[in-house]
C-alpha cells in the first residue's frame, strides 16, 4: 500500500488538475464515500456532438480519492458521454496502479462514480440535480 | 517524578506482559511479517484466551437453549447464561433483575428510546445530549423527537473538547431525559457524571448513560452514579460482539413495555393477547446470544481480576506517554485534537498530521503492523463543529504497552518520508 504513494500521486493530491468551478457546466454530479465522509462534484462542458470539452472537479478525502479523481479528469477531455459512462475500472486501476486494499478501493473509485453519473444522468435526459 | 508518587502509577512491565500473552492476536505478526500493535480497541477489543474458549466450550460441551430444556445440557446452559447476568450485575454494582441482554450498547438505547421514550416522551418535552454524543446515541433520540415532537437539546463543547455545564440549569427545564456519553469515542473526554446526574434528577430528569467508552476503561458503579439507564457493549471490553447489556434501575424497566416481542419474553399467551414476563426477561425476546452473552461473563471476571483501577492508571500512563511522543511530531505539522490532560480523557487521542489525510496515514501505519480508525468516528456532528473533516484516532487498552506508542511514533516518521512532510 505504501507503494500506492508515489511522487506523481502525491503531485495529483497536492496540485490537483482541473481542481475548482466551470461558469457554466452542463453536466454536473456529487457522491459522497460515506465511510469516510469523502467527498467528489465533478462539471463538465460537453458539446452539441456529446463530446466532454472541459471538465472542473472539487471536494476533499484523502489521497487517493483526490489523486484518482484529479488523474480522471485529464483522461476524458475529449471523450463523448458514452464514451464515459462506459468507463470501468480499469481507467482508474492504470492511473493509480495496483495493490490498493478493498476498502481504499472505494476511496479510487469515488471519482469515476461520479463522473459517470453525471454521464449516464445527462444521457438518460434527468435533469440536472443542482438546476 | 515526585517522592509521593504512589505505588500502583508505577509501571508494571512483569503484569502486562503476562497480560498481553493471554491476547493470541497479540503473537500473530502481520502478513508483512510485522508485529501487530493494535490502537483501535475504541472500535473493538481484543479476546482474551479464557473469552474464546468459553466460546467454544459452550458450542462443544453444552450447547442447547435456555429457558425451555429440563435435560442436563439445556439445565447448564440456562444456569451458565443467568450466572453470566450475576457477574455483569456485580460488575457496575447492580441487582441482577436491572440487567437486560442486548446486542450491544446501540440496541440498548434504541430499547429505551422506544420502550420509555414512547410512553413517557411527548410533544414539548426536551432530550437534553451533548455535543459529543457518538450517533448511536444521537440518532435514536433524533427518531424519537420526530415521532413526538419532542425538542433536542445539547450541551456544548468547547475548543478543547470539554463539556461546557455553564448554561445545565437552564438546558434541564423542562427536559425529561438526559442521554449523555461516559466518554467521548472520538476525543476520549471523560464526562462529568457527578455533576450531571444529580442536577437532571433535581430537574426530574432521567438519566441514560452511553457506557460503550466507559465500561471498558473506568470502574463503573451504578449505584454510586444513580444513573436510570447504563449501556455498554462486550466487544468494547474483552467479550464477544453481539452482546451488550442494559442496565435500568428496576422501577423503570417494570413500568416499560417490551420493545421486541416474541418467544422467550412472555408470562401466559392466548391467541388474541399475551402478558409478558418480568424484566430483564420481558425485553429479551427470542433466543439470545447465549454464547456471547456467558462468554461476556469470562470477559468481565478477567477485567475484575486484572483491576479496574489497574486498567484507568495503566492507560492514564500510556496517554501521557503517547501525547509526548506524538507532541514530538508537533512542528512537523502534527494537530492534537481534545484535551491534553491525561486525567480528563480515557486512553483516545485524535490527529492528524500535516496535509496528510487520516486515511492515508492509517493506511501507512498499516504496513508496520499499527491498527489506528481514521474518519468521522461516527461523531459526524462534532467533527463539523469542531472543523475537522476527519482525524486518525489511536486508542488503548489494558494490553497495549510503551512499546506500541513507540512503533506509533516510529510509523508516524515513515508515513512523514511517504508524504515528504
Amino acid at each position: 500500500m505504501d507503494d500506492f504513494y508515489r511522487d506523481y500521486v502525491l503531485d495529483h493530491y497536492r496540485n490537483p488538475r482541473n481542481f475548482g468551478h466551470l461558469d457554466r457546466p452542463d453536466v454536473q454530479a456529487d457522491d459522497l464515500n460515506p465511510l469516510c465522509g469523502d467527498t467528489i462534484h465533478m462539471e463538465l462542458n460537453v458539446d452539441g456532438g456529446g463530446v466532454v470539452r472541459d471538465v472542473r472537479f472539487s471536494g476533499k478525502g484523502c489521497a487517493i480519492s483526490q489523486a484518482s479523481a484529479s488523474m480522471l479528469t485529464e483522461s476524458i477531455k475529449g471523450m463523448t458521454l458514452e464514451d464515459v459512462a462506459k468507463l470501468s475500472k480499469d481507467v482508474v486501476l492504470e492511473n493509480v496502479g495496483i495493490g490498493i486494499s478493498p476498502t481504499r478501493m472505494k476511496c479510487a473509485m469515488l471519482g469515476l462514480r461520479v463522473l459517470k453519473s453525471a454521464a449516464i444522468g445527462e444521457l438518460a435526459g434527468w435533469p440536472d440535480e443542482e438546476s | 517524578m515526585t517522592q509521593t508518587m504512589p505505588a500502583v502509577t508505577t509501571f508494571d512491565d512483569a503484569k502486562l506482559a503476562r497480560i498481553a500473552a493471554d491476547f493470541p492476536i497479540l503473537g500473530r505478526p502481520t502478513s508483512r511479517g510485522k508485529r501487530l500493535v493494535y490502537l483501535d480497541s475504541a472500535a473493538t477489543s481484543q479476546k482474551p484466551r479464557a473469552v474464546i474458549q468459553a466460546l467454544v466450550d459452550y458450542y462443544e460441551q453444552y450447547n442447547a437453549n435456555i429457558h425451555r430444556g429440563v435435560y442436563e445440557i439445556a439445565e447448564r446452559a440456562t444456569a451458565e447464561f443467568e450466572a453470566a447476568r450475576v457477574k455483569l450485575a456485580h460488575f457496575i454494582n447492580a441487582d441482577v433483575r436491572e440487567i437486560v441482554w442486548v446486542r450491544n450498547a446501540t440496541e440498548a438505547i434504541n430499547l429505551v428510546a422506544y420502550s420509555w421514550g414512547s410512553t413517557n416522551i411527548k410533544a414539548g418535552d426536551a432530550i437534553l445530549l451533548t455535543e459529543l454524543e457518538h450517533h448511536s446515541d444521537l440518532i435514536p433520540w433524533q427518531l424519537l423527537a420526530q415521532r413526538t415532537g419532542a425538542e433536542l437539546r445539547f450541551i456544548p463543547v468547547d475548543a478543547r473538547g470539554l463539556l461546557v455545564l455553564d448554561d445545565l440549569d437552564e438546558l434541564l427545564d423542562g427536559c425529561k431525559l438526559v442521554a449523555i456519553g461516559h466518554v467521548s469515542n472520538t476525543i476520549g473526554t471523560i464526562a462529568p457524571l457527578d455533576v450531571v446526574i444529580p442536577r437532571a434528577h433535581a430537574a426530574g430528569a432521567v438519566v441514560l448513560v452511553d457506557g460503550a467508552q466507559g465500561a471498558p476503561h473506568l470502574r463503573v458503579d451504578v449505584a454510586a452514579l444513580d444513573a436510570d439507564f447504563y449501556a455498554f457493549s462486550g466487544h468494547k471490553m474483552l467479550g464477544p460482539t453481539g452482546i451488550g447489556v442494559l442496565y435500568g434501575k428496576r422501577a423503570l424497566l417494570d413500568s416499560m413495555p417490551p420493545f421486541g416481542s416474541g418467544g422467550d419474553m412472555i408470562h401466559n399467551v392466548e391467541y388474541e393477547r399475551a402478558t409478558f414476563a418480568e424484566p430483564p426477561w420481558r425485553f429479551e425476546a427470542g433466543t439470545s446470544n447465549i454464547a456471547d452473552a456467558i462468554a461476556f461473563g469470562v470477559a468481565v471476571e478477567y477485567l475484575e481480576a486484572v483491576g479496574m483501577d489497574w486498567v484507568r492508571e495503566h492507560e492514564r500512563e500510556l496517554t501521557a506517554y503517547a501525547l509526548e511522543r506524538l507532541g514530538e511530531f508537533e512542528r512537523r505539522g502534527m494537530a492534537i485534537y481534545g484535551p491534553r490532560d491525561p486525567a480528563l480523557i480515557s486512553g483516545v487521542i485524535s490527529f492528524n498530521f500535516a496535509d496528510i489525510h487520516a486515511h492515508d496515514l492509517a493506511s501507512i501505519l498499516d504496513t508496520e503492523g499499527v491498527c489506528i480508525r481514521a474518519g468521522h468516528h461516527c461523531t459526524m456532528p462534532l467533527m463539523e463543529k469542531m472543523g475537522w473533516s476527519s482525524t486518525a484516532r489511536a486508542s488503548f487498552y489494558l494490553y497495549n504497552s510503551h512499546a506500541d506508542i513507540d512503533a506509533l511514533a516510529a510509523a508516524l516518521t515513515k508515513a512523514a518520508q511517504v508524504f515528504k512532510v
